[in-house]
């Protein structure tokens, strides 16, 4: 089968319950529920994970470097609208 | 039947499914580096790993029901063909991908029906063994069921090597069902399973994937059986050849 006929997509695995899924890698196949099990060989062996999601990498509406400066560049002046502004009570992980 | 005919037998038995999970997992390792494409050489080389461990496991047993002194390495690297029983459908050539996925197909149908019965075993390590194997025989069944509706149901290149496979294949799925007197006197015990119960129902499974993926069930006008019997194809010995040589070579190596 000739690579050009799979498509690319993009793996997520949550590692834990209670945690968010984390981009892990791509791999090539031929839809989405090969993806899936594709994901599972290559990323998933050494128990590494409770879930997976597998995305087409072209679904993926992605940021660009020229938007950079409107995106990305907050006024610093009011910090207590960050959430990082407000400090945790040690009881909760993973925020 | 004495308590030592017995254990003699379940040794027999278990070295039979030691040999049927080695052989193949020789088989698909071949795979490996092979593949169509990278992410299926790693999945298909994953399911050779699930083989020799299985191997590793009735081997294992073996050595311990044996207790002469010979290990795990003892039943793998230094028995000849005529010794080994596996069934000749797992020594057979990889082929092209297609004829290697109907095969997986194939065993993987026998497997589930095969290992949820040994799952139920008297035996309680064989029962262990079973309850370990099933999980990754549902997950192997998952990817040849949909590698067969692909290459079946795909172009008329693979449409036509998959129904090629199908055919040459056919007659060796015979001897699956036909158990020896050993078998069925250990299924009579409730350690062995009496493969010709499971016969009609892997059919039917097989012919739904085969009808789903547009292909067509052969006649049952040939059949080729020996494999339990230690009669071989003649690629058995060129498989252990390969898969012996190094302990041959280094007798006790390791690494």
């Amino acid at each position: 089968m000739s690579k050009e006929k799979l498509e690319l997509f993009e793996v997520f695995i949550r590692s834990k319950r209670g945690l968010d899924h984390k981009h892990v890698g791509s791999l090539h196949a031929q839809d989405h529920e090969q993806a899936l099990e594709y994901a599972r060989d290559c990323y998933t062996r050494r128990s590494e994970g409770v879930s997976i999601w597998v995305v087409r990498s072209g679904d993926i509406c992605a940021s660009q470097e020229e938007d950079s400066d409107s995106f990305f560049d907050p006024s610093d002046d009011k910090p207590y609208r960050l959430a990082s502004y407000y400090k945790l009570p040690d009881p909760v992980d993973n925020m | 039947m004495s308590d030592d005919d017995l254990k003699q037998m379940t040794l027999d038995y278990t070295l039979r499914l030691g040999d049927d999970a080695l052989v193949l997992g020789q088989r698909i390792s071949e795979w490996v580096s092979n593949g169509p494409f990278l992410e299926e050489d790693i999945a298909y080389g994953n399911v050779a790993l699930d083989y020799i461990g299985r191997a590793r496991m009735y081997y294992h047993y073996a050595a311990e029901l044996a207790a002469d002194g010979r290990s795990e390495d003892d039943f793998a690297y230094l028995r000849n063909e005529r010794e080994f029983r596996n069934y000749l459908i797992n020594e057979l050539p990889r082929g092209d991908f297609a004829f290697s996925q109907v095969r997986q197909l194939m065993v993987d149908l026998f497997n589930s029906g095969f290992l949820a019965r040994l799952a139920e075993s008297k035996d309680a390590t064989l029962a262990a063994i079973a309850a370990k194997a099933i999980k990754e025989t549902r997950y192997h069944l998952r990817r040849s069921r949909e590698w067969l509706l692909r290459l079946g149901d795909g172009t008329e290149e693979s449409h036509r090597r998959t129904q090629r496979a199908v055919e040459d294949l056919w007659g060796y799925t015979h001897e699956l069902f036909e158990p020896d007197e050993l078998e069925q006197r250990l299924a009579d015990a409730d350690i062995g399973v009496d493969t010709a119960a499971l016969k009609s129902q892997w059919k039917q499974a097989v012919a739904a994937v085969l009808s789903e993926a547009t292909l067509t069930l052969p006649e049952d006008d040939w059949a080729v059986r020996g494999g339990r019997r230690g009669y071989h194809t003649e690629n058995l010995g060129h498989l252990l050849t390969e898969l012996q040589s190094i302990h041959r070579a280094y007798p006790g190596c390791r690494w």
